[in-house]
């Protein structure tokens, strides 16, 4: 007995469109079920989960909080992916980002002015960007495989960032807390509303990312650029586009976004460098890049989607005492769900049985295409 | 035209088409095809390209079901749900396009696609006494990367014959051999029918289907326009059934005053090392082309074609600049972007996945090639598209190239092999570039398309153009050019002047008979 993927001959529209929202739905099914397993009604579970978290306005304003890195990282992971490059290493640029970006608050705290956030910001951008010019340096150079190092990467970042708030940026006058100095005032990210909640320009940072990658991947030629050298690389060498300086452009974009995303949240959120910044943005921006369906404004959708996920599990830690690494099987589920409906839509599934495939049955002439692909 | 005659009526039809229909969206594919093949012929099936032939093909391989109709094997009424219910049956199909791995042995690809678990030991053992039986000498232990395309093709024949099939479908197979080859297939086809087997035969080589078809039917847009015996017919009469029309001949004026007019594309000293362990090295290729005349290019394919035009067209550059030379200026350093705002223009040998993206719009793969000669016409200010001037052009291109869809602005791979070439070539065209390179200008055209193509790059190259052709089909190649060279290890002859050019002796050169030749083979293995 073995199974076998099928390739439809045709894609159905329909099921294109609605895949994520089956996928959402699949999720609450397998999440009551979960529920149900650790002793909770699912109902009252899920009110609390997915209702509670933004029945009030401040709520919407930490929605914004957690879905701002999400969106903005995945806005920039969607580039790359729509061009075939893999950066899995979106975690360490986003802590690239947050380390350069803190350079002027805790090295230059004397340094004030409306010139510090722009300045952070670019600097984080800058980080962001160069810590992603490596994974790209290495697939370019010595042709490495971008998920393994962009990914190695990330434990890389993790560590030198806790080695710098333990050793040379920790606060001196932080009683031995692994920290560093409080930014000042002109070093924190402004919020939007500060009457209604605690929302920043992240938000709005993440909104413009999106509509502006959008336009770029819809009508402008670096967009049809990165279509082309994404889904068939030979006709776009054919068109004279390169993919070396493809993988370098989608890196340091990515990169560069990722970056953005990791300072406003230490510049805005947090409000100081930690040994960790980020419960796992970089990584659950993945899933809302393919829950998104790649595209930058899906992608809007999906990260405030995966953002209530965040929100959500804190939730139910404290109302139920359920541990919050339920939003991390959540987040996992939805991706698992999404990649499996999406790979459905293209495939359909196949039962073979082994007396089949013995009398020399159709698997033969399923493969015949395949190996024409391979050439 | 289109007599009846059957020399077949008294034997016993092995295989019945009644009323085969097959409908995609508003397209009907395939109307109501009848088709008998009785046993022991080989039955031609003619048509343009976009006449139906695939898709009945692949109804009658099990690859697609009909919409409606009947198909009865042996006289008993049958459902062909799958290949692999075809091959049950006794129905083997030899693709135009090989599915080989070229890393693994003839035998290993072969027992791949057996997939029943026996040794390859054996399977070898069988594929070499059937090999030899059948004339089509192969050494099943032999990598298929070091093997000649006709070799190849063996491969895929032999596979095929393995399982023992009543009926076999072979798909353009000469499209790929010498003319030696090809009559070595024909041999191997007429043994096959000797005993009691039978062929159906695709092909637009009007001639072949003549020497070696008993029996013919014409498909155009999908309706059997008639059944015939193609040894009574004339290739005229067989493809104006086709058409529907008369097919132009193609008209090449001669060519005057070449010998003086600038050479706008000149080839000095161009070697290139092997890329991969698979690839033809180029060695000292020297060739010039000038302004209002056609140069063809001969060679059996995998000869280094394909390496020669990635080295011209730029998308690999040479470390010589002036060892490609485009209007008298050197251009071995630039990018095929580059080489393109210089006046040249290229249409490569795959057309999905190289010359066009196959899953964008047609609209889109214009773009492909034009973003940056046409970037005034088509890219605004800030790097924007303008999707309107480069929808209007891509129509325009299509009008004047009778492009045949089914949608307005399809993706290309909804278009069939000819009507995307015809897109492809007119792209470039649509230009008026002062160098034009094509290679393997009407792969698997149609009669009507492959005139339609041929035509306009004559008329190209008498405006004033260079056009080099590189092709593996000699008909074309002395339809159109003005001198032929020939191809072969990743050398090019000196061009033969058309006058002096016969079948025979480029055939020879493809062979490698040109005397300095024969001591590369050794190195090269």
């Amino acid at each position: 007995m073995r199974i076998e993927l099928v390739k439809r001959p045709q894609r159905s529209a329909l099921f294109s469109m609605l895949s994520p929202f089956i996928a959402f739905a699949l999720t609450i099914i397998a999440g009551a079920i979960m529920f149900a397993l650790l002793g909770v009604n699912p109902l009252n579970a899920f009110e609390i989960y997915f209702v509670e978290p933004i029945s009030q306005v401040w709520q919407l304003h930490e929605l914004a909080i957690k879905a701002a890195p999400l969106i903005l990282i995945a806005v920039g992971l969607s580039v790359c992916y729509k061009a075939n490059i893999w950066n899995i290493g979106a975690e360490g640029q986003f802590i690239f980002g947050a380390i350069f970006g803190s350079i002027i608050p805790v090295l230059f705290p004397q340094f004030e002015g409306p010139l510090v956030i722009p300045l952070m910001l670019l600097l984080g951008m800058f980080g962001g960007a160069f810590y992603a010019s490596i994974p790209a340096l290495l697939k370019t150079r010595f042709s490495t495989n971008e998920i393994l190092t962009s990914l190695m990467l990330v434990y890389v970042a993790q560590l030198f960032l806790d080695w710098l708030v333990r050793g040379p940026w920790r606060d001196p006058q932080g009683h031995g807390f692994p920290q560093t100095i409080q930014f000042g005032d002109s070093a924190v990210l402004p919020e939007l509303m500060p009457d209604a909640g605690r929302a920043n320009w992240g938000f709005v940072f993440a909104l413009v990312a999106a509509v502006a990658i959008w336009l770029m991947m819809s009508r402008m030629l670096k967009g049809f650029e990165v279509r082309v050298l994404g889904s068939s690389p030979r006709a776009g060498r054919f068109a004279g586009f390169g993919f070396n300086k493809m993988v370098f452009f989608a890196f340091l974009l990515s990169g560069a976004l990722a970056g953005l995303a990791g300072i406003s949240e230490v510049s805005g959120a947090i409000g100081q460098l930690q040994p960790v910044i980020s419960p796992g943005y970089g990584f659950t921006a993945i899933i809302v890049a393919f829950l998104g369906r790649l595209n930058p404004l899906g992608i809007v959708a999906a990260g405030l989607v995966l953002a209530l996920t965040y929100l959500g599990g804190e939730a139910v830690q404290s109302a139920l005492g359920i541990s919050d690494k339920v939003a991390r099987v959540f987040q996992g589920m939805l991706l698992f769900f999404v990649l499996g409906c999406d790979t459905l839509i293209h495939y359909r599934i196949r039962l073979i049985g082994m007396a089949l495939t013995k009398s020399k049955g159709a698997a033969q002439l399923e493969a015949a295409p395949k190996l024409g692909e391979a050439r | 035209m289109g007599g009846t005659v059957s020399a077949n009526h008294d034997r016993a039809n092995l295989l019945e088409v009644r009323g085969l229909t097959k409908i995609f969206g508003t397209l009907t594919a395939c109307d109501h095809i009848d088709l008998n093949i009785a046993k022991g012929e080989i039955h031609a099936l003619l048509g343009e390209n976009g006449a139906g032939k695939s898709t009945l093909v692949k109804m009658l391989f099990g690859s697609l079901e009909p919409n409606s109709g009947e198909i009865f094997w042996d006289g008993k009424p049958v459902k062909i749900t799958s290949p692999g219910a075809a091959k049950k049956l006794g129905i083997g199909m030899v693709f135009q396009h090989f599915s080989l791995f070229e890393a693994l042995t003839a035998a290993e690809n072969i027992a791949l696609s057996l997939n029943d678990g026996s040794p390859i030991s054996s399977i070898a053992a069988k594929a070499r006494a059937l090999s030899y039986s059948y004339g089509l000498p192969l050494d099943p232990d032999s990598l298929v990367g070091d093997l000649s395309v006709g070799e190849r093709q063996r491969i895929e024949i032999i596979r095929c014959l393995l399982q023992t099939p009543q009926l076999i479908i072979l798909d353009e197979p000469t499209s790929v051999l010498t003319p030696q080859e090809a009559d070595k297939l024909f041999e191997t086809l007429e043994r096959l029918r000797s005993e009691g087997k039978s062929i159906l035969y695709i092909s637009h080589r009007l001639e072949e289907v003549k020497r070696i078809c008993d029996r013919a039917t014409v498909l155009r847009h999908g309706k059997v326009v008639g059944h015939c015996n193609p040894r009574e017919e004339t290739a005229a009469s067989l493809a104006r059934m086709m058409v529907g029309s008369e097919v132009k001949a193609v008209v090449r004026a001669p060519a005057e005053g070449i010998e003086t007019a600038p050479a706008l594309l000149e080839i000095r000293s161009l070697s290139r090392k092997p890329a991969t362990p698979f690839a033809i090295p180029l060695r000292n290729i020297n060739l010039t082309v000038r302004a209002g005349e056609v140069i063809g290019i001969a060679g059996v394919a995998g000869n280094g074609q394909g390496e020669f035009f990635e080295s011209v067209s730029g998308e690999v550059l040479q470390q010589d600049t002036g060892s490609v030379r485009i209007r008298g200026k050197d251009a071995g350093g630039l990018s095929i972007t580059g080489r393109r705002l210089m006046g040249a223009a290229f249409v490569p040998e795959e057309r999905l996945g190289h010359g066009a993206a196959p899953r964008m719009k047609l609209s889109e793969n214009l773009l492909l090639s034009r973003h940056a000669t046409d970037g005034k016409a088509f890219v605004g200010s800030g790097g924007t598209v303008k999707n309107g001037a480069v929808y209007s052009a891509a129509q325009r291109i299509i009008k004047a190239m009778d492009v045949r869809k089914s949608a307005p602005d399809p993706e290309a791979a909804a278009l069939s092999g000819g009507n995307l070439q015809k897109f492809i070539v007119g792209r470039e065209l649509d230009r008026k570039p002062s160098v034009m390179i094509v290679n393997q200008p009407t792969w698997g055209v149609d009669a009507g398309a492959a005139a339609h193509i041929r035509q306009a790059l004559i008329e190209l190259a008498r405006s004033g153009s260079a056009v080099l052709v590189i092709s593996q089909d000699l008909d074309e190649l002395f339809e159109l050019s003005d001198a032929i060279a020939v191809m072969h290890n990743g050398e090019l002859s000196t061009p033969l002047p058309i006058a002096e050019a016969t079948f025979e002796k480029v055939g020879l050169l493809m062979g490698g008979a040109e005397p300095g030749h024969a001591e590369h083979s050794l190195e090269v293995a």
